[in-house]
């Protein structure tokens, strides 16, 4: 277990890893306009990198659904876009789901 | 100052049946009590969600500081996961921009930006005003920042009650979420192959480096629907 000195320190650090992105950006986007097509390629990887952290955080997660099995893993995902995806986009009805399936599934 | 009509609309996303109140209070609560566990005390774990607000960034931290990891490493491991927020943010504020509005909003409210934040304001920027986007956006940010910090607490003070069944469960609501509300957004070409190219290399390269696979995912999967989504779309 990490001393408290260390947790601050690692708080800090964290904090400001992830500051310096959101700020590189803010200044970054001062000089873009929403019509350049640099501004469409920021948009497409953003996209691409956000969804390449979701499909890692369902295939190779961290944290405690790493104790849960693959398989399970995907057919809660599939399941549950297919259900937001039938339920006119409604987004609380898919996400609740998707907890108790995985809850359920896990403890038989 | 900040214009309360659109504030208030802002604030007003975490209602209703696209609300992201669930699915950010279900990973910040699975969060708290992973944060628990790393033996961090309730102070530090709601400063924790106060100062980063980016979930997979904090799971980094508490699993490196598990496994004793040096805090130079845990500023690089973090800084690669998170530095999705950079794009995400070329991608956001460009839209927000007004010459009307002071620059210390945009460099303060940058804070907000994380994943949920980021699908509303996208989602829902085109019917604001353009010259108060901003002041919507902080009201969304506001909004889902609180949540975040409230759902921490709240996870924390009741890990011990929360079996690992029911944490496991919690933790899969947030992607879950966002791969709906990417789908929805999946509305012209170049998206739906960013959205498709980066689900499937952002595991694979993962196998080859666990560091650098977002970076180089995102940037290959983004550049491919950026050449060939753009054309079929006669952008």
């Amino acid at each position: 277990m990490a001393s408290s000195q260390i947790i601050i320190l690692a708080i800090v650090a964290t904090s400001l890893a992830t500051f310096i992105s959101r700020f590189m950006g803010a200044l970054t986007s001062e000089k873009v306009s929403v019509k350049s097509k640099v501004f469409e390629w920021f948009n497409c990887v953003a996209y691409s990198t956000l969804a390449a952290l979701l499909g890692r955080m369902i295939i190779f997660p961290a944290g405690v659904l790493a104790d849960s099995d693959l398989l399970i893993r995907v057919f809660v995902l599939v399941l549950c876009i297919l259900v937001f995806i039938f339920s006119k986009k409604n987004l609380v009805i898919p996400t609740i789901l998707s907890a108790v399936l995985l809850s359920f599934f896990n403890s038989i | 100052m900040i214009n309360p009509k659109t504030f208030l609309q802002g604030l007003k996303s975490l209602k209703g049946s696209r609300s992201p109140a669930i699915p950010l209070g279900a990973c910040f609560i699975a969060l708290g009590a992973l944060l628990k566990d790393a033996g961090f005390n309730l102070q530090q774990s709601a400063a924790s969600s106060l100062f980063t607000y980016a979930l997979p960034g904090q799971l980094v931290m508490a699993e490196s500081l598990l496994v004793g990891a040096s805090i130079v490493n845990i500023f690089i491991a973090v800084w690669l996961v998170n530095f999705r927020l950079y794009p995400m943010t070329v991608s956001l504020f460009p839209l927000l921009e007004h010459k009307s509005q002071p620059k210390w909003k945009y460099y303060l409210s940058c804070h907000f930006l994380a994943v949920s934040s980021w699908l509303i304001a996208k989602d829902g920027y085109q019917k604001i005003d353009k010259k108060h986007r901003i002041d919507f956006w902080i009201g969304i940010g506001i909004g889902t920042w609180s949540t975040a910090i409230i759902m921490t607490v709240v996870g924390y003070l009741s890990a011990d009650y929360l079996n690992k069944d029911m944490l496991i469960g919690l933790a899969i609501v947030n992607p879950v979420y966002f791969f709906c509300m990417m789908i929805g957004a999946m509305k012209n070409l170049s998206v739906s192959i960013a959205v498709i190219g980066g689900t499937l290399l952002g595991p694979l390269i993962y196998l080859i480096s666990t560091e650098w696979a977002l970076l180089f995912a995102g940037i290959i999967a983004g550049t491919t629907a950026f050449l060939f989504g753009g054309k079929k779309n006669g952008k």
